[in-house]
């Protein structure tokens, strides 16, 4: 079989050639623990130092105000824990997007069991959130209001700045899980004026286990990984030195590169997009058109089931993924498709194609043609398809 | 996370389609939990002589609607009866724990096309 097509950039990348020679010393040369008083600590510190100083400089903040974590699991932890625990002498309310990643579902969840009040935002069918319906659920006890740059499966890039306006207005702290945007677009903490921002370097193609945590100067926040004296005591943990090179080497060309990828990969995404819509019946894109992350592309295919057709791509040697319930273990369709209104049929039909820098056009139309033939075969065997059909599209 | 049994019986499975006039016609699932099972039955004398499935759901809802609809072939509705959704999925080699579901489906569907049988020769 011919070399597999990549298509779930979402999920992770390959550690860029830059990043991985700039790494390599760290593992081996250079290995001192930064938190030791020797020349072999120091050299490391200067290390994490200047990969620190880079990043900060990438989102327009103070080295002082960045924390590097494990990823954005861990940023994201961090973040709605350690603010919800900070300021619960304030109030209990947390509000948060129903379209966040399982880590802020997952840790909000949690946290309402220890007494806390969650509510959701409103998103609208493209996955956008609902500003006025975000102003009438803030109340007085509102501390923490959390909502992602760009949603991971559909794509949708959120109003953050205005968000974070409406926080303020009600003395509410504001974060974003940046994961999917850092290294893909423009993004100026300042600006935005976010109080919090988690990033992670394997999703612009650095290594995994590494990530980083905006944390606004004067923002009160608890530690969740209570340790030593690292990362100014706020985050314990013998520091990842080659995890955080790697990271800032791999943000660097990812800054460096910003424009020209953004357009490469959107000029792919746009023929996918066009070609799927025009030449396979009975399918939905979910998300935006405009507004949307330049590598997202994710489609629900009526009639049949996401596993089925991921598979069926699989063996023709496409990577993908599914939003839907069955591949991950869970019986329960994609909550992002659900929040946006998405019938369940339809939400278990969902496949993401996630495009990177190194896919071709010649890539991508391989993907369409095999998608055709897949689905059609699906629907062949669905009891839920009728071929006499004559709607045009769902 | 499937055995190599399983994708292939995936991508090429047996008895795709539906029997025209059915004697027994079975159908379980719903999208909520997104696997739809329809088998039918061809009956003569009480033994199967044709079944057939349609089935909307993941590679292991299809893998073990064709290899269920392939054992009871043959078999006397009595025997058919019998097929539980464990020996079907020993033919196929095993599944990942939580797939067992769609084993459960199979099975289910054809008791009830089985069910539907009985009740239309009443």
């Amino acid at each position: 079989m011919k070399k597999p097509i990549y298509f779930d950039h979402a999920a992770t990348t390959p550690v860029c050639e830059e990043a991985f020679n700039e790494m390599k010393p760290y593992f081996t040369e250079i290995f001192g623990n930064p938190n030791s008083q020797h020349v072999f600590g120091r050299e490391a510190v200067k290390a994490v130092d200047e990969a620190r100083d880079k990043i900060a400089s990438y989102i327009n903040c103070k080295p002082s105000e960045l924390y590097f974590t494990s990823g954005g699991t861990e940023g994201d932890n961090w973040a709605l824990r350690g603010c919800a625990r900070a300021l619960k002498s304030k109030g209990k309310h947390l509000i948060i997007s129903p379209i966040e990643h399982a880590a802020m579902i997952t840790t909000a969840k949690a946290l309402e069991k220890e007494g806390f009040e969650v509510s959701f935002m409103k998103v609208d069918s493209e996955g956008r959130v609902d500003l006025e319906h975000l102003q009438s659920i803030i109340r007085e006890d509102t501390t923490f209001i959390g909502c992602m740059m760009a949603n991971n499966e559909v794509g949708t890039i959120e109003p953050i700045k205005e968000i974070a306006k409406i926080a303020h207005e009600h003395n509410a702290v504001c974060f974003t899980d940046a994961v999917q945007a850092a290294g893909v677009l423009k993004i100026d903490v300042k600006d935005l004026g976010v109080d919090l921002m988690s990033m992670s370097s394997h999703k612009i193609y650095g290594p995994k286990g590494v990530g980083a945590l905006y944390i606004r100067n004067g923002l009160l926040i608890e530690s969740i990984l209570t340790g030593g004296h690292q990362e100014r005591m706020k985050r314990g943990g013998t520091t990842n030195v080659p995890g955080i090179v790697g990271f800032a080497k791999a943000f660097e060309i990812a800054n460096r590169d910003l424009e020209k990828n953004f357009k490469y990969v959107s000029s792919l995404r746009d023929r996918f997009i066009d070609r799927v819509l025009n030449e396979v019946p009975f399918v939905k894109l979910n998300g935006p058109r405009e507004n949307r992350l330049p590598a997202n592309a994710d489609f629900s295919f009526k009639y049949i089931e996401g596993e089925s057709i991921l598979f069926s791509l699989d063996l023709a040697g496409i990577a993908v993924s599914s939003g839907s319930a069955c591949s991950s273990g869970s019986l329960e369709p994609s909550h992002v498709l659900l929040a946006l209104g998405l019938p369940e049929g339809l939400a278990h039909g969902s496949i993401r194609f996630s495009f990177g820098k190194h896919n071709t056009i010649e890539e991508v139309d391989y993907a369409v043609d095999v998608i055709k033939s897949a689905v059609e075969r699906l629907r062949e065997m669905s009891p839920l398809f009728k071929k006499e059909e004559v709607i045009k599209n769902v | 996370m499937y055995n190599e049994k399983v994708m292939e019986t995936f991508q090429n499975p047996k008895n795709v389609g539906e029997i025209e006039n059915p004697d027994g016609e079975g159908m379980v699932g719903n999208e909520v939990c997104g696997d739809i099972m329809k088998i039918t039955l061809r009956i003569e004398n009480d033994i199967i002589v044709d079944a057939k499935f349609k089935t909307f759901g993941c590679a292991a809802a299809i893998a073990t609607s064709s290899t269920a609809t392939e054992m009871v072939k043959g078999m006397t509705v009595d025997e058919a009866l019998k097929v539980t959704n464990k020996k079907v999925i020993e033919v196929l080699g095993g599944l990942p724990p939580q797939k067992i579901h769609c084993s459960v489906l199979a099975e289910e569907a054809i008791k009830k096309a089985i069910e539907d049988y009985r009740s239309k020769k009443k």
